[in-house]
Parts: C-alpha cells; sequence; structure tokens
C-alpha cells in the first residue's frame, strides 16, 4: 500500500502540489491521469523519493520514503522517470542489467543474469541487447528503460509516462504485461497515462489530478464518465461501449 | 551478434588495459634509462624521484577526473575546469601575500597542502553538490567554471599587484606545472594520498558505474546520492590538492587522458576506465617527458605540451557534442 496524506511541495516560490490525500492499495495497476502540469511527474518523484519531501508523509509499504534508506527502499519500488537520460555509453543488456544492482552492488550474478535475460525478451529487444543506447530510436530507449525498471523486481512499480514514443503494438504490450503481473504477482503499478482509453482498458483505478490537488479517485468505472472526465480535462468527451470496452473518444 | 562476439566484447578491454600497463611500464623504464652518464648514484635518485612525481600526478589526475566526470555525469568538464585549479592559485597568492615571500617559503608544505585541501573541499561542497543535485545542463556548468576561474583570477591578480616583486617570484616558482622542483617530503605525503584515494575509487567502482548514469536513476537503484556524492568530491579534491601541492596546476591533463583511455577501451565500466586513465597518465607524462628530454633535448616543457594537447582535445569534445 502506498500511502500519502498531506503532502505540499513548493518549487521556485509557487504551488505545485497542495495539500496531496491519496492511498493506492496493494496489488493491481493504478493510473495516474490529468492536464499537462497537474503535479502527476511531481507526485512520483516524491513517492519514489527523488525530491526531499517539504510536508507531509509517505509510506511505501509501511516504509516512511524519507527515513528508510534508499537501498532498502531499492528492492521494495521501482521508478521510471519521465524521460530519464542516460549519461552513460552503455549497451543495452549493460543498461538493463543495472536494474538488478539493489539486489547484488557489484556483479551480476547468473541468477540476475537470467532475469535481465527474461526481461530482455519480454520487451522485444533480444535483437538490440549489444546496441549502443544513444543509437537506439525513442521508442526502442524507452523499452530498454522499462525492462530496466523491471528487472529491479519489487513489488511497487511507479512507471511516468511510459508509453511515451511507443508504437501500437508495444504500448498494447507494456500495457498487458503490466496487467499480468498485477494480477498474478500480485504487484502494486502505479503508472502515469496520457491517453485515457489505456486507463479505461487495463487500470483496476484511476486516480486523476488538476492543479497540484487529487480531484477524483475511484474504480475505472466509476471515472470513465462523461461528466467526471470533463471536470477532470475541461471539455466533453463521448464515452461508449464497444464490443464491452469502455472507449473515450477525446479526439474528435 | 552471436555469443563470442558478446566474449570478445567482454575480453577485450581487459586486454587493452594489459598491454596499456606494459606500454607505461616500458616508458617508466625508458625514462629511468636512457642516456644516463656522470654520476650514476646521483642521476638514478634525481630521475627517481622525478619519476615518483609524474606517476603520482597522472594518477591522481586520471582518477580524479574520472571521479569527477561521473559524479557530474559529464564527460566534459573536469575539476580544473570547474574552477579547482584558479582557486589553488589563489589560495598560494593570498598565503604569499599574507605571510609575505619568507614566510611562505617557510611554512611547512604538509600544513600549506593541509590548507589547500580545507579550501578545495569546501568549494567542492558547497558550490558543486547543490548545483549537481539539481542538474544543471553542461552549458550552465561550463559557464560556472568560467565565472568561477575568472573569479579566482582577477582576485589572485589583485592580490598580486599588491606584493613586492621578491614575493612575486616565490609566488611563481609555486603556482606554475614543473615537475624539477618536487618536495620530497610533498612527494610521500601526495603518493599516500593517491594510493589511498585509488583504492576507494576502485573500490566504489560499481557505485559510480550507477551514478554515471544520473542522479535520479541512481537515486532509483538505491545509491544515497548526497552522501556518496559528497564523499566522492572530498575524495576529488583530496587528489587534486595532492596533485596541484606537487607540480602545481595541470588544466587539461585530466581532460585529455580520460578521453584517450575512453577511447582505447571503448568502455565507461569504472573497472575498467579507473586503471585505463590512470596507465594513460603515466604514460603520456612519463614518455612525453622521456620524448622531449633525449630527443628534442628539452627539458621542463611538458606541461606546456601536455596543456596545449589538451586543450585541443577538449575543443574537439565540445564541437563533436554541439554537432550531435
Ligand atoms: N523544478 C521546478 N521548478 C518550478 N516549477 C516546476 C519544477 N518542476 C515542475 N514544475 C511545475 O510544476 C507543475 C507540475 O509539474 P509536473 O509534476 O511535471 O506535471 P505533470 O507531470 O502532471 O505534467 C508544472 O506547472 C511545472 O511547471
Ligand atoms: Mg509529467
Amino acid at each position: 500500500m502506498i500511502e500519502i496524506s498531506g503532502v505540499s511541495l513548493t518549487l521556485g516560490g509557487s504551488g505545485i502540489l497542495n495539500d496531496v490525500n491519496l492511498t493506492v492499495p496493494k496489488g493491481g495497476v493504478t493510473a495516474l491521469v490529468g492536464p499537462n502540469g497537474a503535479g502527476k511527474s511531481s507526485l512520483l518523484s516524491l513517492i519514489a523519493r527523488l525530491q526531499p519531501l517539504q510536508s507531509g508523509r509517505i509510506t511505501v509499504d509501511g516504509l516512511a520514503v524519507d527515513t528508510t534508506p534508499s537501498r532498502e527502499l531499492a528492492k521494495v519500488m521501482a521508478i521510471l522517470r519521465q524521460d530519464p537520460g542516460v549519461a552513460s555509453r552503455l549497451r543495452v543488456a549493460e543498461l538493463v542489467g543495472f536494474g538488478r544492482f539493489p539486489h547484488h552492488r557489484g556483479r551480476l550474478t547468473a541468477q540476475d543474469r537470467e532475469i535481465v535475460a527474461a526481461s530482455l525478451e519480454q520487451f522485444d529487444l533480444g535483437d538490440l541487447s549489444l546496441r549502443f543506447i544513444d543509437t537506439l530510436s525513442g521508442g526502442q530507449r524507452q523499452r530498454a528503460l522499462v525492462a530496466m525498471t523491471f528487472c529491479q523486481g519489487t513489488d511497487y512499480i511507479l512507471l511516468d509516462e511510459p508509453l511515451n514514443n511507443l508504437d501500437m503494438f508495444h504500448a498494447r504490450n507494456l500495457m498487458r504485461t503490466l496487467r499480468r503481473i498485477g494480477d498474478e504477482h500480485g504487484k502494486t503499478v502505479l503508472i502515469v497515462l496520457h491517453d485515457i482509453n489505456h486507463a479505461a482498458a487495463h487500470a483496476d483505478r484511476i486516480v486523476a489530478m488538476k492543479d497540484g490537488a487529487v480531484v477524483a479517485s475511484g474504480d475505472t468505472e466509476a471515472i470513465i464518465r462523461p461528466d467526471v472526465l470533463e471536470s477532470i480535462f475541461g471539455f466533453p468527451m463521448l464515452v461508449e461501449r464497444v464490443a464491452g470496452r469502455l472507449a473515450v473518444l477525446h479526439h474528435t | 551478434m552471436t555469443e563470442t562476439a558478446v566474449q570478445r566484447d567482454m575480453v577485450r578491454p581487459d586486454f587493452r588495459v594489459a598491454i596499456m600497463a606494459a606500454a607505461a611500464l616500458l616508458a617508466c623504464l625508458a625514462y629511468m634509462t636512457i642516456g644516463l652518464r656522470g654520476n650514476l648514484a646521483f642521476v638514478l635518485e634525481l630521475r627517481s624521484v622525478r619519476l615518483a612525481a609524474m606517476v603520482v600526478v597522472g594518477v591522481a589526475v586520471a582518477v580524479s577526473t574520472v571521479v569527477f566526470q561521473t559524479v557530474c555525469a559529464n564527460r566534459i568538464i573536469t575539476p580544473s575546469i570547474m574552477g579547482l585549479d584558479a582557486l589553488y592559485i589563489f589560495c598560494q597568492t593570498a598565503l604569499v601575500f599574507t605571510l609575505s615571500g619568507f614566510g611562505f617559503a617557510g611554512i611547512d608544505p604538509r600544513l600549506h597542502f593541509l590548507g589547500n585541501f580545507m579550501a578545495m573541499t569546501c568549494l567542492a561542497l558547497v558550490l558543486f553538490l547543490p548545483m549537481l543535485r539539481r542538474q544543471f545542463d553542461l552549458t550552465l556548468m561550463l559557464l560556472t567554471g568560467v565565472v568561477l576561474s575568472v573569479l579566482f583570477r582577477s582576485l589572485t591578480t589583485l592580490l598580486a599587484r599588491l606584493i613586492d616583486p621578491n614575493d612575486f617570484a616565490v609566488l611563481q616558482g609555486a603556482v606554475f606545472a614543473s615537475f624539477n622542483a618536487v618536495e620530497p617530503e610533498l612527494l610521500l605525503l601526495a603518493a599516500a594520498i593517491t594510493v589511498a584515494g585509488t583504492f576507494i575509487a576502485w573500490r566504489a567502482r560499481h557505485v559510480l558505474d550507477v551514478l554515471a548514469l544520473g542522479s535520479d536513476t541512481a537515486i532509483g537503484l538505491g545509491v544515497a546520492w548526497r552522501v556518496t556524492a559528497a564523499g566522492l568530491l572530498v575524495l576529488v579534491a583530496a587528489l587534486v590538492s595532492a596533485s596541484t601541492a606537487l607540480v602545481g596546476p595541470m588544466a587539461f591533463l585530466g581532460l585529455l587522458v580520460v578521453s584517450l583511455a575512453q577511447r582505447i577501451v571503448g568502455t565507461n565500466r569504472h573497472a575498467v576506465l579507473i586503471p585505463a586513465a590512470a596507465l594513460t597518465a603515466i604514460i603520456v607524462l612519463v614518455g612525453g617527458q622521456t620524448v622531449l628530454q633525449h630527443a628534442l633535448g628539452g627539458e621542463g616543457s611538458l606541461g606546456i605540451v601536455v596543456e596545449f594537447a589538451g586543450g585541443i582535445v577538449f575543443l574537439a569534445i565540445l564541437f563533436a557534442s554541439g554537432r550531435r
């Protein structure tokens, strides 16, 4: 369970988050949606202790993120930030291998190598595993970063717009993988999504943010409704059922 | 690629490091033995002190540059480009100014060293650490380095005007890179610091690999970033102090040897990069000095040659990164 209570954040004099209270239950996929600048990335980086907590309290699986050693948290929670640059000149397999660092803190063990190989396979990176990261397309690099995050093997996985740059095939593949690990392994996935239809199709719960506050949160069916969506995004859109699935027509 | 290609890829860098070690050893042998004449014992002693100084400085500069670049997640800036050398010269000038030339020459070199180390550590921790955490981009970092260098240089010039000419001569002796006037007492201290610093950097090689991914990714992977980066910056300050105290500032040596080493081994893994950079520095300094001394007949101009080559490499890297 991720518990967030009374979290506010001020950067450069302006309020970014304003008294956020939120509980993400253990297990399943929770989508975080909202317009640009709503504070989704900021909230995620606070949960993942990438930024110091200014006020309030955040716990992940009962561990307070501001006082638990970073090393311990890294075995419980993995984060993929929005557009992280990769400064180092690395091959794909090496980058993905770094996901195992919290466990060995030195050299990869044989078991680590197996996990890395499986992760490369899972994200369709087998053929690219020896390429340098800086020679990949944006979507291929994004897949390598996701594979690294998965390799960490944590119970909590935070992903900030991981579908960026992915084509339809790989976006669907990633969402289905997330769905599966949420179901089979009881892992908790918190994912920032832009495409509301991916959230509608794969998430168990949706949390909506706007102007630095949580404005709606609940089961997917309760959020994917015209009135709720309009109050979040500020324009009317149609919600239809197509072959039994919810579809939001936001682009017409 | 096939399995063998992967293996070849893994083996090759180590093999290259072995070749570099052999080349470094050869350079040291050549330096010690070529053109021996006159009082053998005296010449050998003189040469071994200078050789030791070059090896210590080379390793200290190489290791500090690798570590600094990794903490900055950036392969262009070096401690000296960020103004640490200019700070060193300023400290010297301030010392000469306050103590006058006679007093300056009279201070225990170890005390002197300690003062420099403290000043550099303060600058590194107070200025660079917050800057690094906020992930300033390259342009801003370079600009900060230029501003700091100019600031310390103008302060130095200001003080130098107030110093009397005799003292100024003492100062000049202290702030120009020279392998010819090495203090034996300092050599031992600098060697000890360099050995300890290199050992610590080597022990931290896996963490350094993770830090090179950038601060956010490193934190996500469980590195206590602030503590680790602060510790490594102190390490850098100690190594830079050791090498500058010994022979004076070498602005571009670090950049030159690290970028050369990277090109030679083709990997950023610190288990390979740290020894490769240190060996490259030894080859460049000792080999360069041997060639200058025996083939070209000139002595003491190695610093200038290295700075010139390093400056060109710096510009080349800047242009190459701008084009990308
Ligand atoms: N370092 C910063 N300094 C000042 N403002 C920032 C900083 N980072 C983000 N912001 C602002 O915080 C708000 C929320 O940003 P973010 O969390 O990235 O939004 P989202 O991910 O929901 O699009 C935006 O208005 C953004 O401009
Ligand atoms: Mg964002």
